[in-house]
């Protein structure tokens, strides 16, 4: 077959036909794989409450969006309220974000009703490998830093350069301060600023 | 030119990474480690390998003068629905990865290769092209993934997006933290090229 010369006519109906046979295409694979991607979305979000609540049977409550003001600019808050199969409260579970050293980083992090953290588990983050990216498991119970157990509201929530009670990951303050201002900043907006 | 040369041109002769220096971006970008380059160059691979097909189909359709733009929505298309389908079934790799997909869209060596070959060869001799230049790519990228990981963490082929815990090769402390950054990956690929280099003239 001779390839088709370059008249306007030609070019205009062959650019039309790619594009929307392209979109007709993309269009079904996007039905298709579009509520697989939100179960998965959904599937992870479920499983990370878990287990920042410490684990166990848990009913989590429909989604409430918190808004903060804080360093002059809004910030918002997802908070999924969490009980116990018969009904009591167990807490809460907030999604909080921070800038980080390399971007946002973002953390689900578990309080009891006082405001007790319960757990944690870092969301997204686009820290230093090696360095900012072990903020995973630096804080955790078995960790270096460990927070789990403490109050923002009355411990002293910042890294022990501050003068704060917790222990910094070694060469990454910055990664350090942001993972605690974030969660810092979800507990004032969900258990208020407490008396220190 | 028979089947088999074609794809020995694609690994060895006109290596992507090593010969032709295409497709610095994501050479750099992901291989902090012997999987993620790993998981990048099959990705590519299958980018390549129908992108080359349905462009040596359409090419005797497509104007001359609107060749790029065709060629481009084409790919666009391709690595679109490769996204969506690892979102949906593989969401391991494409945590690891999935800032680095939409980039394939503007990988040279894709539309590189859709120019240079595709566009003037039969689907199978673009097929087996594809697959060359696919494998080419991949080996170029795990062979560096794994020699920053080794050097940057003293551990080969660790992934904790699949639970695979690694060979330990030192101390679990015994790494130089700069080569899984950024300048170590360009350090890294200097040597690899100056060694195939060496080899290709010997």
């Amino acid at each position: 077959m001779k390839k088709l010369s370059s008249s306007l006519l030609n070019m205009v109906i062959v650019l039309t036909l790619i594009a929307v046979i392209a979109g007709g295409i993309l269009a079904y694979v996007n039905s298709v794989t579009a509520p697989q991607i939100e179960k998965i979305n959904a599937d992870n979000l479920a499983a990370g409450i878990k287990s920042v609540m410490g684990g166990g049977d848990v009913q989590v409550a429909p989604e409430e969006t918190m808004t903060a003001t804080i360093g002059g600019k809004d910030k918002l808050f997802a908070v999924y309220p969490v009980s116990d199969a018969s009904g009591t409260s167990l807490g809460k579970a907030i999604k909080t974000s921070e800038n980080g050293f390399g971007g946002d980083l973002e953390v689900l992090v578990g309080f009891d009703p006082e405001g007790t953290i319960l757990g944690y588990t870092v969301l997204q983050h686009a820290e230093t490998p090696g360095l900012g990216a072990k903020a995973g498991l630096w804080f955790q119970k078995d960790g270096k830093g460990n927070i789990i157990g403490m109050n923002p509201g009355k411990n002293n929530f910042t890294v022990s350069k501050d003068g704060g009670e917790v222990d910094a990951i070694t060469a990454s303050t910055i990664t350090s301060r942001a993972f605690l201002k974030a969660i810092q900043n979800a507990y004032d907006t969900a258990y208020g600023n407490s008396s220190k | 030119m028979s089947y088999f040369k074609i794809l020995k041109n694609g690994i060895v002769k006109e290596n992507p990474t090593f010969v032709l220096l295409l497709g610095m971006c994501p050479t750099l970008g992901t291989t902090s480690s012997a999987i993620n380059g790993l998981s990048m160059g099959l990705a590519t691979t299958f980018v390549l390998i129908l992108s080359n097909l349905i462009i040596s189909l359409i090419k005797n359709l497509v104007p001359d003068k609107v060749r790029i733009p065709s060629y481009i929505v084409v790919i666009a298309s391709l690595v679109t629905i490769l996204q969506m389908l690892m979102q949906a079934y593989l969401p391991g790799i494409y945590a690891t990865l999935g800032l680095f997909i939409p980039l394939i869209v503007v990988n040279c060596i894709i539309l590189g290769r859709a120019e240079a070959f595709a566009a003037k060869n039969g689907p199978v001799e673009s097929i087996f092209d594809g697959v060359g230049i696919g494998i080419g790519f991949t080996i170029a990228l795990t062979l560096l993934g794994a020699c920053r990981e080794i050097l940057g963490t003293g551990v080969l082929f660790k992934s904790d997006d699949f639970g695979i815990a690694g060979i330990p090769l030192q101390g679990e402390s015994g790494g130089m933290l700069m080569f899984v950054l950024a300048p170590g990956a360009f350090i890294v690929l200097g040597y690899l090229i100056a060694i195939v280099n060496k080899m290709r003239k010997a």
